[in-house]
């Protein structure tokens, strides 16, 4: 029924995607080993990298698995390793009565507020973009140029920022890491 | 045609949901950090999917600035988990107590 209306195709990526990205989900929750949710993490990822292709952001997809699951998953899995935590995590015993039983309610809630919301606006908010009269973004070559094009120009300033961001962010991270270092040999 | 925009918009919502009661049921903190990342893709693939209705380029490069600050946020954090184990020796949030009135 749903194969016949929209095309077989499109119908497959998107279960494929959202099977990986909820079973990749549910993964990192449920796995003990802190390694093991890492690892179902990156399947989430993926996911996201597959419905981002079937909907046209070919570059993101691209930079999601490199910069996602290459840099930012290897980095967890680095301080994992480094730390040394990669025993199990005691994921049965609860400090707070009845936490998971709130959590569980308010996170039911947000979804089912968030589809309730976008269901009553048709799930489309807003106008078309008045730049491209609505025509659908482009894909492949062209969508690089596209996003390259939007990120040099109407979003300069942000991009200028998030620079200084990522220097401000590897400052930070090498000072937290030396001021122990430091104290250390003042100790000694 | 591809299939319609709610799927993916109510796809999003899920990831959202599972990510944020992780969020709040786990104790390691590196297990919570990624729950963060995992409601950050909830949010870009939300992002992703409005670009393509709304045929706006606007929504991809939001993402992209959103995996930047993704990168920034997780050096610094794991920065700090790496600074708190050396004294603790554990990455437990339940043990960070000194702040407790």
């Amino acid at each position: 029924m749903i194969a016949l209306a929209y095309s077989t195709a499109g119908v497959l990526v998107f279960a494929t995607a959202a099977l990986l990205i909820v079973l990749g989900a549910l993964g990192v929750l449920a796995a003990r080993n802190p390694v093991h949710s890492a690892l179902f993490l990156i399947m989430t990822l993926f996911g996201v990298a597959v419905a981002f292709v079937a909907q046209s952001a070919d570059f993101l997809a691209a930079v999601q698995i490199i910069v996602y699951a290459g840099a930012i998953v290897v980095l967890f899995l680095f301080v994992i390793m480094f730390l040394g935590v990669d025993r199990h995590d005691p994921i049965g015993v609860e400090p707070l009565v009845g936490q998971r039983a709130f959590a569980g309610v308010g996170a039911v809630l947000t979804t089912a507020g968030l589809i309730a919301l976008m269901a009553r606006a048709h799930w489309v908010t807003g106008a078309t973009a008045v730049s491209t009269n609505g025509s659908p973004t482009t894909t492949g070559a062209a969508n690089v140029k596209e996003l390259g094009t939007a990120v040099f120009t109407t979003y300069l300033f942000a991009f200028e920022a998030t620079a200084a961001l990522l220097v401000i962010a590897v400052v930070g991270a090498v000072l937290l890491a030396r001021r122990e270092r430091r104290s250390d040999e003042e100790a000694s | 045609m591809s299939v319609p925009a709610a799927w993916y918009l109510v796809l999003g919502a899920v990831l959202f949901g599972i990510g944020a009661f992780g969020l709040l049921t786990r104790r390691s903190a590196l297990i919570m950090f990624m729950c963060i990342e995992l409601m950050l893709n909830a949010v870009t693939l939300t992002f992703v999917t409005f670009s393509r209705t709304l045929g706006d380029i606007g929504g991809q490069a939001t993402v992209f600035f959103v995996m930047v600050v993704a990168a920034a946020e997780v050096t610094v954090g794991l920065g700090i988990v790496v600074a708190v184990f050396r004294r603790r020796s554990s990455t437990s949030v339940d043990e960070l107590s000194e702040m407790k009135g």
